[in-house]
């Protein structure tokens, strides 16, 4: 698996593209660079090894692929832009390591990436100390929009409440009214929990159980024998990565797919492609997704991003690197400063043009919480499922429709004087 | 109950499995096998990539063997030459080698799980009262009991099996008696790993097959070699089965303590009983 | 179990003194100007800091594991340790950084104290399994503990308070909470010169050397142990609360396995026998992670092949062979 483009695989980029060997694919830009001109650095944080690994890989070559097209295009107020990607091993401590090194040795001037929300957390207050830009690419706590918002935070994925409201309505009208949960014990799992009964009590249904499955849970039979004999309708499962596919996997083995429909909240092309054929079922939302038919530029991009990855299709995560990416470049040049206030402003409310949005309806960072608002995909996993074709979306939900508002979710942003 | 304990006992079993073949190169190699851990990951890998060609129950056989060599490879020029010395330099050894194959299975599988399928039969339930008894875990018991008989016997009966449980008492001795120690421990070594690669494979049918698939798996066998008592591999076995079984039940009565109580027993059991429920007397004292 | 050690020729050759001094001399006022020339080469000073606070804790830990023998591999428990008391008492009671450090060193030295006794009667790679999964134990303890320790997801929250010094509020900059860091390490160093050349210093030499000997003499060895085991916990557990000061974050993995092994190949990189051991190898390895998890995703391949190599090749460490070319 190597990284196709040198912009993010040598992170002096640029000035040292020609000599990383075995990378042929940076394409430099028409528009040539001066001497003197010194590029716009954005820093990201992104696990390239450790468990969030696969999700880290899609969203590194969305943003890289990016980068190239904004030099193409002139890049950030005329100046080449260089993407300097750092690894955080999956894990928050490395994380802030690797943006102290970006911001005083490197000097970026922008921070993206995380996959996992503990180390979008931290990286989130770690910007707003050093008032920088930084755009939380791929961890779900709601806190990063909600109660600890900060100014220079932005998010681009989606947001715990709209992953749950995603397939509420279809799960409750299509199951049934009896659910069972099994909530990975850390702060997503709970959040998502909290959400789905919030909407399940609303809606009149009742949990017949759940149970909390700790992270990194490797042997989940005690709890699927507890959700069998709970007899549900529906069995949510809210784990996500490596957790969701043992889970799943062991649901097959006990035959409880045969009895009990499966569903959950988050799913994502990286877990669905690790599940052999038999555990490829349920119902799930996702983020975005490749096959969109009749949506402009969806289908060049998928083309485009083939080519830079081995023939994979892109799957949300990359997506989130290569909208971010977009964003902080069209704000920075909306704004005609690299300053972090100036640059938040300008994103605040900015709405993606369609080749970048690459979804249907109005894609923008909401000027309040800064949280992205785009669409969810619910929808499901069909019988003859194979990659890349693995999902079935059934219905396209705009954000803006099912979202908390900013109040609702506990942001009260507040900027330096 | 009966259901979690059950649980606990196939996981126990998984764990005995690891810690059987960590237990045989501590004992006659004094490595501590850092890398048992991506040798299983190793198996499995290979399995995979074999599946298309020989089946399931062909990358069984073939993937351990496969893992073997390259363990072979591993005893022979990296940690022969660390023999007779600090233990510490094999542990350190190990360590390394253990993130420099984790990058390597993930430079050549990519970092993204692989679909590892089970032949259909095994991937249900026997019958619908009887659930829990799935066709895969009465495999993986299966396999274990037949492996781990196998090796007792072979240590029993066997010429070199005898000479590994000679080498295992005092490998000086033996040494001088004109037995070929180095390839005796490479021998070993190999057995070891082989039972890695085993391991891999079963774990692999339940887990996603990741390159990190080994890290949550290896901790558990250590503790089981200390709970069974270092030196002894019926007391691997036995440790092995009683972690499983304890993290079983708490799984099913208090999911958060699941890994914690496995320490609780280590703990316990080094108070109460310092060399391990069936070591041997004065052994690394 | 014959250990190699026993073998080993007793540390120190008589010295060069006026040598020795003057390459300390240079090295303290290297130390004292980083925030001055490193970045002018290239580096940052957190990255100073974080150097100093890993060889903090191999300082720690070689007094164990090159002095005494106690080959420990859990010794990021104690780390870890260190930085959530330092978290937690923030958080939880006064946001006040000298008693937040001292919070965080107790904690982690009371854990040490606890778990010696039940290691000190072990030997070799026994002591080393037993040490690991002690610090497994507290590993899964943060990940779990939620309420407390915010589980998987870290301890956050805090951040690197102000230092009130004469009824001033200093805030701490990187290059200022360098010199705090630069301090203490010299604190911790000179600590440990002074154990070395104390009679409980040579006692912790001769139990590495010839434990049964010490045993017929009728010295306690195991309190040995569990003295050498217990100190080097407390200077860990300090390391731990720096770190946690500088990254304003304690997570599960400052108690991981991987994070002990890494304070272990910082000894044998540097030289376990020399007191300046530990920091050249935490120098070494923390500049190789940091550049190398930069320019290459398969930095784990390097770091493994700097563990596999230093073990074949110098397993006295850098300074152990510079020395023995010397003598040679």
């Amino acid at each position: 698996m190597d990284f196709v483009n040198s912009a993010s695989f040598n992170r002096r980029g640029l000035l040292k593209a020609g000599a990383a060997a075995g990378v042929s694919s940076l394409v430099l830009p028409q528009v040539t660079w001066g001497a003197s001109e010194k590029p716009v650095k954005i820093g990201m944080i992104d696990p390239r090894t450790g468990v969030y690994a696969p999700a880290g890989h899609n969203e590194i070559i969305g943003a890289t692929m990016a980068v190239d097209e904004i030099n193409k295009k002139g890049g950030i107020l005329g100046r080449p832009v260089q993407l300097l990607v750092e690894d955080d091993n999956s894990l928050p401590g490395p994380a802030v390591s690797k943006a102290q090194k970006l911001v005083a040795e490197d000097k970026v001037n922008f921070l993206m990436g995380t996959v996992n929300s503990a180390a979008s957390e931290s990286l989130s207050q770690f910007a707003l100390q050093h008032e920088m830009l930084f755009v939380d690419t791929g961890g779900h706590a709601d806190d990063v929009t909600g109660s600890k918002c900060h100014w220079t935070t932005f998010r681009t994925c989606s947001t715990t409440w709209m992953l749950t409201a995603g397939d509420f309505k279809t799960l409750f009208s299509k199951f049934g009214k009896k659910w069972f949960f099994i909530v990975p014990d850390y702060a997503f799992g709970h959040a998502l929990y909290k959400d789905y009964m919030v909407q399940l009590k609303k809606a009149g249904g009742e949990a017949v159980g759940h149970a909390l499955a700790p992270l990194g849970t490797t042997d989940f039979s005690s709890y699927l024998i507890r959700a069998r004999a709970a007899k549900p309708d529906v069995l949510i499962c809210l784990q996500a990565g490596d957790d969701l596919v043992n889970l799943l996997k062991q649901a097959v083995q006990f035959g409880l797919d045969k009895q009990i429909a499966i569903a959950g909240a988050l799913q994502e092309i990286e877990v669905l492609q690790a599940l052999p054929k038999a555990a490829l079922l349920g119902w799930w939302t996702f983020e975005w997704y490749w096959n969109q038919p009749g949506v402009p530029h969806v289908a060049d991009f998928v083309t485009e991003v083939k080519k830079r990855s081995g023939g994979k299709v892109p799957t949300a995560r990359t997506w989130f690197g290569y909208s971010t990416a977009h964003a902080i470049a069209m704000a920075a040049n909306q704004a005609k400063s690299l300053d972090s206030l100036k640059v938040v402003k300008a994103l605040e409310g900015m709405e993606l043009p369609p080749e970048v949005a690459l979804q249907p309806g109005k894609v923008h960072y909401r000027a309040e919480d800064h949280q992205m608002m785009a669409n969810m995909f619910p929808g499901y996993v069909p019988k003859d499922a194979s990659y890349p074709n693995l999902f079935k979306v059934a219905d396209v939900i705009p954000s803006e429709s099912i979202a908390l508002s900013p109040a609702a979710a506990g942001c009260k942003m507040t900027y330096p004087s | 109950m009966l259901y979690s304990a059950f649980n606990g006992l196939v996981v126990g079993i998984f764990y005995a499995l690891m810690a059987l073949g960590l237990s045989l190169i501590l004992g006659l190699n004094g490595v501590i096998n850092f890398a048992h851990g991506t040798f299983m990951a190793l198996g499995g890998y290979l399995a995979f990539t074999l599946e298309p060609y020989i089946g399931f129950w062909g990358g069984l056989v073939v993937a351990p063997l496969l893992a073997v060599v390259v363990g072979l490879a591993v005893e022979r020029f990296l940690i022969r030459p660390l023999y007779g010395r600090d233990p510490l330099f094999s542990l350190l050894l190990t360590f390394g080698l253990a993130m420099i194959m984790q990058d390597v299975i993930r430079t050549i599988w990519g970092s993204i799980g692989q679909p590892f399928a089970l032949p259909n039969y095994l991937n249900s339930p026997l019958s619908s009262s009887m659930f829990f008894l799935t066709g895969f875990r009465l495999v993986v018991i299966a396999i274990t009991v037949l492996v781990t008989g196998a090796l007792f016997a072979v240590l029993r009966y066997s010429r070199i099996g005898i000479r590994i449980r000679a080498g295992n008492a005092d490998l000086e001795t033996i040494s001088s008696l004109g037995v070929n120690i180095f390839f005796l421990r490479a021998a070993n070594f190999g057995i070891g790993i082989f039972l890695a690669g085993v391991a891999g494979i079963l774990a692999a049918g339940q887990l996603g097959l990741s390159p990190t698939i080994g890290d949550s798996l290896i901790m558990p066998a250590f503790v089981a070699i200390i709970v069974g008592g270092v030196g002894s591999l019926m007391g691997s076995v036995l440790g092995g089965l009683i972690i499983g079984i304890a993290s079983g039940l708490t799984a099913a009565f208090f999911p958060v303590a699941q890994e914690v109580v496995i320490y609780v027993i280590m703990a316990v059991v080094l108070v109460i009983r310092p060399r391990g429920l069936l070591g041997q007397e004065g052994l690394f004292e | 179990m014959s250990s190699a050690l026993e073998t080993r020729p007793s540390s120190r050759p008589a010295p060069s003194i006026g040598g020795r001094e003057i390459s300390a001399a240079i090295i303290w006022l290297a130390l004292l100007f980083v925030p001055i020339w490193l970045p002018a080469i290239g580096g940052f000073t957190d990255l100073a800091s974080r150097v100093l606070i890993y060889a903090m804790a191999a300082t720690g830990l070689n007094l164990l594991l090159g002095y005494t023998g106690g080959l420990s591999f859990g010794h990021a428990a104690y780390f870890g340790l260190g930085a959530y008391g330092t978290g937690l008492f923030i958080i939880h009671v006064i946001p006040s950084m000298p008693l937040a450090l001292i919070a965080g060193t107790l904690l982690g030295g009371i854990g040490g104290i606890l778990v010696g006794p039940m290691v000190m009667k072990r030997k070799g790679i026994y002591f080393s399994m037993i040490t690991i999964a002690f610090g497994q134990m507290f590993y899964f303890l943060a990940v779990r503990w939620n309420t407390v320790t915010g589980g998987e997801d870290g301890l956050t929250g805090f951040s690197r308070v102000p230092l009130h010094l004469a009824g001033e509020s200093i805030k701490l900059g990187p290059a200022r909470f360098y010199y705090v860091v630069l301090a203490l390490f010299a604190a911790v160093m000179l600590v440990v010169w002074q154990i070395l050349r104390s009679p409980m210093g040579h006692a912790f030499v001769a139990t590495r050397e010839n434990t049964t000997r010490l045993r017929f003499l009728g010295v306690a060895v195991d309190k040995q142990i569990w003295v050498a085991f217990a100190i080097s916990a407390f200077i860990t557990a300090l390391a731990g609360s720096l770190n946690a000061m500088l990254t304003a974050f304690a997570s599960p993995d400052d108690l991981q396995w991987q994070l002990s092994g890494s304070f272990v190949v910082i000894c044998v990189l540097g030289g376990m026998r020399s007191f300046w051991g530990p920091f050249l190898g935490a120098v070494i390895y923390i500049a190789a992670q940091d550049y190398l998890s930069s320019v290459t995703q398969n930095w784990m391949s390097y770091i493994g092949l700097i563990f596999v190599l230093s073990v074949l090749f110098f397993p006295q460490g850098l300074l152990g062979f510079i020395k023995g070319r010397g003598r040679s």
